[in-house]
């Protein structure tokens, strides 16, 4: 069966190419940093699972350390200058997309074959995880067809995915862990005593004000967290349940349903929600790293509002 | 009273974002901070933030696109498909991430999430596709005025794939919201929860696509978003974005 580990050693194999690869660029200044920061990339990805939780932790606190401390160089690997890539754009036209679309294209396609046809039930792939080694094997295809149409050199694709990994730095490795993070807090308690404290503050008797505090309660312990799959359990244990559906005899679908819905809010508005958040702002290589923050709060703030109008009306019809 | 000491971490995270301070070294002391506080010992908080960074690999998984993402740009992949986008006539920027918008509310909503995505399709098309458009509303752009359309290009995928994937019945957040409730006795099937997502669904589509509309008049009438452009006569402005057609769009990965 192929399973999540096989997508993990291939990533694996790539950042340890990006590792070797940093460690031989004698023109960045800090290329042993990448070097190290990179290759304990690839050591998690390949053999994490090998690792005892410790040495896990320990493979953690060096990636921080070397992001922290900035002991990471932005590299300037090979690649084609502007007036290049235009004439290239013009010589290969609206075929340039062919090869763009084939990622997303055997993602789809093959995740709805395996869902919709008899080939799913071989198990052949590991259960629900099927997209992402659609995703793998697209990026693999289109490497290939890029190989045999345009000729590149061999290393071209590890360096310009260097280049790329290299201009978005530590901060792809941010979301792994805030994820973990959130384990640690949810470990030492934190969720209960923030349930506690919104249930404090609840007027009785108001089903309205409940509402609120649990909608808006959803978003900010959302922001805190960085993700509302961690507030959810916390603010239904909270207020969702024993308050609104309990007490007040609201439809529990739709205060399960739009409760999310309104933590979702929360994590347009949070740097903690770093994947979506601080990584694009990297990645298209904004002066400000809240650039994409400002450009959602004009929508999420709106939309909270109306989520917590949704609940109120819809869930006690 | 003591268990609120837990909440240092929180206390940290807050004070070290606000300070801009380093973000792994703010998570990471967070952590360490809360483990401790919580009466674990050093190493029982190193293993459970080792555990949890462990489980959580699959987030690394979208770098595996990067190879091709950087290949296509190589070859001229972002200058194409701005040049696309000059070619439109009717092409606004509000209009495309309306479109953008459209499409990645409703491929998530099939359960399509990780088709697109800020490595997959915002850095390599829609961003690229965005600052084209931005150009022939407003001509040449002032550095501040291009990362604001850039951040509307990121923000909209952001918005489409939030509030369109609940409306799928086996994505991860239903299925949590479906456990959560069941341990209280109330057993639901995820197509009652996914439709309670739809009314929400569509009031992100409305009041998205009206900022969007704010943002094109805002180009269109060519007021500044920094304080640094005076704008040039509308003349030399098309003269000079003929002379460079890949103005912006090619400056993204200009390497220092």
């Amino acid at each position: 069966m192929i399973t999540m580990q096989w997508a993990y050693s291939l990533a694996g194999l790539m950042f340890a190419a990006f590792a070797i690869l940093s460690a031989l660029d004698g023109a960045n200044a800090r290329r042993f940093g990448n070097a190290a920061f990179w290759g304990l990339m690839a050591l998690s990805l390949i053999a994490g699972s090998r690792l005892s939780d410790f040495a896990n932790g320990l493979l953690v606190l060096g990636l921080a350390g070397l992001g922290g401390f900035n002991l990471l160089g932005r590299s300037a690997p090979p690649s084609t200058t502007e007036a290049e890539r235009t004439a290239w754009s013009e010589r290969l036209g609206n075929r340039l997309f062919l090869p763009a679309l084939i990622i997303p294209a055997t993602a789809l396609i093959g995740t709805l074959v395996y869902n919709y046809t008899p080939l799913g039930q071989q198990g052949l792939i590991e259960a629900k995880r099927e997209t992402y080694i659609f995703l793998c094997l697209g990026a693999l295809i289109a490497v290939g067809v890029l190989y045999a149409w345009l000729r590149s050199p061999a290393a071209a694709p590890l360096q310009e995915g260097r280049r790329l990994i290299d201009a978005i730095g530590w901060a792809a490795v941010l979301p792994q862990l805030l994820a973990a993070l959130g384990a640690v807090f949810a470990a030492a308690g934190v969720g209960t005593v923030i349930g506690e404290g919104a249930r404090a503050v609840i007027p009785e008797g108001s089903v309205f004000l409940t509402v609120l505090v649990f909608g808006l309660g959803m978003a900010a312990f959302t922001m805190i967290m960085g993700n509302a799959f961690a507030a959810f359990p916390v603010m239904a244990t909270a207020i969702g349940v024993p308050i609104l559906i309990q007490a007040y005899h609201g439809d529990p679908a739709v205060v399960g349903a739009i409760g999310m819905l309104a933590g979702f809010c929360g994590t347009l508005m949070t740097p903690m929600a770093a994947n979506f958040n601080l990584v694009p702002a990297a990645l298209l290589e904004l002066k400000d790293q809240n650039g994409v923050i400002k450009a959602q709060v004009g929508t999420a703030i709106p939309l909270l509002a109306v989520n917590i109008l949704l609940i109120y009306f819809l869930a006690f019809r | 009273m003591s268990h609120y000491f837990v909440l240092a971490g929180i206390l940290i995270v807050v004070i070290g974002f606000a300070l801009r301070l380093n973000p792994m070294l703010v998570v990471t002391v967070a952590a360490l901070a809360t483990g401790l506080i919580s009466g674990k010992g050093p190493v029982e908080v190193i293993s459970l933030f080792g555990k949890a960074f462990n489980d959580n690999r699959i987030i690394a998984i979208v770098w595996i696109v990067l190879p091709v993402i950087g290949l296509l740009e190589r070859y001229g992949l972002q200058q194409r498909a701005a040049a696309v986008i000059r070619a439109m006539k009717a092409a606004t920027v509000g209009r495309l991430l309306i479109v953008y918008l459209l499409a990645r509310q409703g491929t998530a909503a099939l359960g399509l999430i990780s088709i697109a995505g800020h490595p997959q399709t915002v850095r390599p098309l829609v961003a690229p596709m965005a600052l084209a458009a931005a150009e022939k509303e407003h001509g040449p752009l002032d550095p501040e005025t291009e990362d604001k359309v850039k951040s509307y290009a990121a923000a909209t995928d952001n918005v489409g794939v939030f509030f369109g994937e609940d409306i799928f019945i086996a994505i991860g957040s239903i299925i949590l919201i479906q456990q959560t409730l069941a341990t209280y006795g109330y057993t639901l099937a995820p197509f009652e929860l996914a439709i309670w997502a739809i009314p929400t669904a569509i009031a992100a589509f409305l009041i998205h696509s009206a900022r969007l509309l704010l943002l094109d008049r805002r180009l269109s009438t060519g007021k500044p978003f920094g304080l640094s452009l005076s704008k040039p006569p509308s003349s030399s402005a098309t003269a000079r974005g003929k002379e460079s057609p890949s103005t912006g769009s090619g400056r993204t990965e200009g390497e220092p």
